[in-house]
């Protein structure tokens, strides 16, 4: 059927399952992950599909949850681990910050650790200052670790595909805002390689780099900026690291101006790593100051209303956009 | 595993001890000698834990350490020159200058690091006997560490879900009752930092003597018995002392006078070369013995001295499975 569409939360389960199906070294663990199919409902189906043996309730121990993850990786797993919201990475952030990402490198080559965190990212849903951040630049200031945020549902599969093949650690970020989102499935056998953005949308004015979430709000501002006789680019980064910086270069050389879309706060968001690569290889190429969109420096608030001041909106993106359009 | 030993393996065991001994005392002095920077945790007077251990378990068992782990990586197979090469960051050193002392790490014998984070490898050696589990093989997992790690939350969420998940895992503190320059009494509510907190994880636990190398394997021996029988972890804690300060040049004046030369008397070498004795063997086998290592590590320190510095194109290898450390794509 050529108009099937499945969900965004759907295609982890699907994802999942699909390297499960493969790969009997895949098992996945985490908190009402098993027979409850996930507080997100992201991982339903795989308990009765796979059984406990390979689908794995765990206790709130965030520490040993990963740490336990680390441990079968290093020594033939190819565990999937899940934390419920990433705000909870801070719960485990040891192993984050220092033991998965470092222990190949420390101990010179002699280990690999291919493992998965998988985790619900993000605002929108009302859900205030401790289940609603965008966190994915506490991992991007770790080198090591591999970071993959889809937006879309086949991505989800292609890049969890690669996710769970790599040899290295990842942490994906699924975005708790398009879980219900729909798309197109993703095809049989669907692998999307780590580190190659998609272009989402062609234009010559400007590009609009995202990720996530601010895919779609950068699509939506990209609609209504072409309303106003402004082509909007936008690119998809689909994962921070490895980051397709070529692809944003290469994208400037067409459009000359730059907006960076990222829901993570401005302070030490990803954003400035790309700004800074721009800078330093694309000075040339720009016609006119960069802009980012980002988190404002708040904790999120509660209040539909307060969060929308505080988290990317298509308002915010229009108008970074009008204002590169007078240079 | 029956409870005598042959004479033959507890001498070798014995060589075993006096070569970790020897070697620390090479990593002391060469420390002290500006040979060896940034910092060294001795495991002098810890060698019965590591040794009995290891000669209780089978090839391909796992092991996770501490910084303080140059007995455990020799005990797992790492050798002298291997060690005190990575102590000079030499390229020949086991984790070719990328890890130091805190970090040494013997991946091919099962010996699965040394992590300097107190208590961080204990949900990894679960999830290594998860794996184990998961994979089929009866291999057991081994995380060694210090009395002042059961304060940390890693302890004991690593004790939980090994308990539930019945896991064949073996909990083996080494209470040398200080964390640090802090006597470990003084911060930790429960009496038996380790193995009084077991009971609260239905977990069975064993308080061992860790300065005697054969209580110290017998007692693993049972642990690793049980594991392998599918009936879950077992927390062992293993008392022995200290006989360097905590790190680098620490002179350990907060020790109560009296206390180190107390645990002397007891100390793990002599402890072994007693029991030998009352086997029948002779004092000039013992010292054959002890020669024998003092000759390995003492070749080792001139060799691991003259090998070649760290290779500077190894800064930028590793960090990833293909070898390399990329993190952007060029154009
Ligand atoms: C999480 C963490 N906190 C503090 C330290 C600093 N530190 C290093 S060793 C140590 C003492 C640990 O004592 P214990 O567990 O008894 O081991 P021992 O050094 O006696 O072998 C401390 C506090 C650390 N490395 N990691
Ligand atoms: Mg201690």
């Amino acid at each position: 059927m050529a108009d099937h569409v499945v969900t965004y939360r759907e295609s982890v389960a699907e994802g999942i399952a699909r390297e499960m199906r493969r790969d009997p070294s895949v098992v996945c663990l985490g908190e009402d992950i098993g027979a409850a199919g996930g507080v997100f409902k992201t991982t339903v189906g795989l308990f009765e599909e796979f059984g406990p043996e390979r689908v794995w309730d765990t206790p709130i121990s965030e520490q040993a949850i990963v740490g336990a993850a680390m441990g079968a990786a290093m020594t033939g797993m190819r565990p999937v681990a899940e934390i419920m919201f990433s705000d909870f990475l801070a719960c485990c952030w040891d192993y984050l910050a220092n033991e998965i990402p470092k222990v190949r490198y420390m101990t010179g080559g002699q280990v690999t650790v291919p493992l998965v965190i998988r985790t619900a990212n993000g605002g929108g849903l009302g859900f205030g200052a401790q289940h609603s951040q965008a966190v994915e630049n506490w991992v991007f200031t770790v080198p090591g670790l591999k970071i993959a945020a889809p937006s879309t549902p086949s991505d989800v599969v292609g890049l969890l595909a690669s996710a769970i093949r790599s040899d290295d650690p990842v942490v994906f970020f699924e975005h708790k805002g398009l879980l219900a989102g729909k798309g197109a499935p993703a095809p049989d056998g669907h692998v999307v390689p780590f580190g190659e953005a998609a272009v989402r949308r062609e234009g010559g004015d400007v590009t609009l780099v995202a990720l996530a979430s601010t895919v779609p709000l950068a699509l939506a501002a990209a609609d209504r900026l072409a309303a106003e006789g402004v082509a909007a680019e936008v690119l998809d980064l689909r994962t921070l690291i490895p980051l397709d910086v070529a692809a944003v270069l290469r994208s400037l050389e067409r459009t000359s101006r730059l907006v960076v879309v990222e829901e993570n706060p401005y302070q030490g968001g990803w954003g400035g790593t790309i700004v800074s690569v721009v800078a330093d290889e694309g000075f040339e190429l720009l016609d006119a100051p960069v802009k980012r969109v980002a988190g404002a420096n708040v904790p999120l608030p509660f209040a539909d209303a307060l969060e929308d001041q505080v988290i990317p909106t298509v308002d915010k993106v229009a108008d970074a956009v009008r204002s590169l359009a007078t240079y | 595993m029956t409870e005598t030993t042959a004479v033959t393996d507890l001498l070798a065991l014995h060589e075993t001890m006096a070569v970790i001994r020897r070697t620390e005392k090479a990593a002391h002095d060469l420390f002290m000698s500006g040979l060896v920077k940034g910092t060294t945790h001795l495991a002098a007077g810890h060698e019965a834990v590591a040794v009995g251990a290891r000669a209780a378990l089978r090839d391909g068992d796992y092991a996770f350490a501490t910084y303080r782990g140059h007995h455990h990586a020799i005990a797992w197979g790492a050798t002298p020159e291997e060690c005190l090469a990575e102590l000079m960051q030499r390229s020949t050193g086991l984790n070719k200058g990328k890890g130091g002392s805190m970090h040494l790490t013997k991946a091919a014998t099962g010996m699965l690091g040394s992590y300097a984070i107190v208590g961080a490898h204990l949900p990894m050696a679960a999830g290594a006997a998860w794996s184990a589990r998961l994979r089929g093989t009866d291999q057991v997992a081994v995380a060694f560490f210090g009395d002042g790690a059961t304060n940390i939350g890693a302890f004991h969420e690593a004790l939980n879900l090994a308990a539930v998940w019945r896991l064949p895992v073996l909990f083996v503190c080494e209470n040398n009752f200080y964390m640090e320059y802090t006597p470990i009494g003084s911060v930790t509510a429960a009496e038996q930092p380790a193995a009084g907190r077991a009971p609260s994880y239905g977990l069975p636990a064993e308080v061992v003597d860790g300065n005697d190398v054969v209580a110290v394997r017998n007692a693993v021996a049972r642990a690793a018995e049980r594991a392998r029988a599918g009936d879950g972890p077992t927390v062992l804690e293993a008392r022995t002392y200290r006989h360097y300060g905590h790190s680098r040049t620490d002179p350990a004046t907060y020790r109560p006078e009296g206390e180190l030369e107390r645990w002397l008397e007891r100390d793990p070498l002599t402890v072994s070369s007693i029991r030998l004795r009352s086997a029948g063997t002779r004092d000039v086998e013992i010292q054959a013995a002890e020669d024998r290592a003092a000759a390995v590590v003492d070749a080792a320190v001139a060799t691991a001295r003259a090998g070649p510095p760290a290779d500077l194109r190894e800064a930028f290898t590793d960090v990833w499975a293909d070898g390399g450390a990329a993190w952007r794509t060029t154009s």
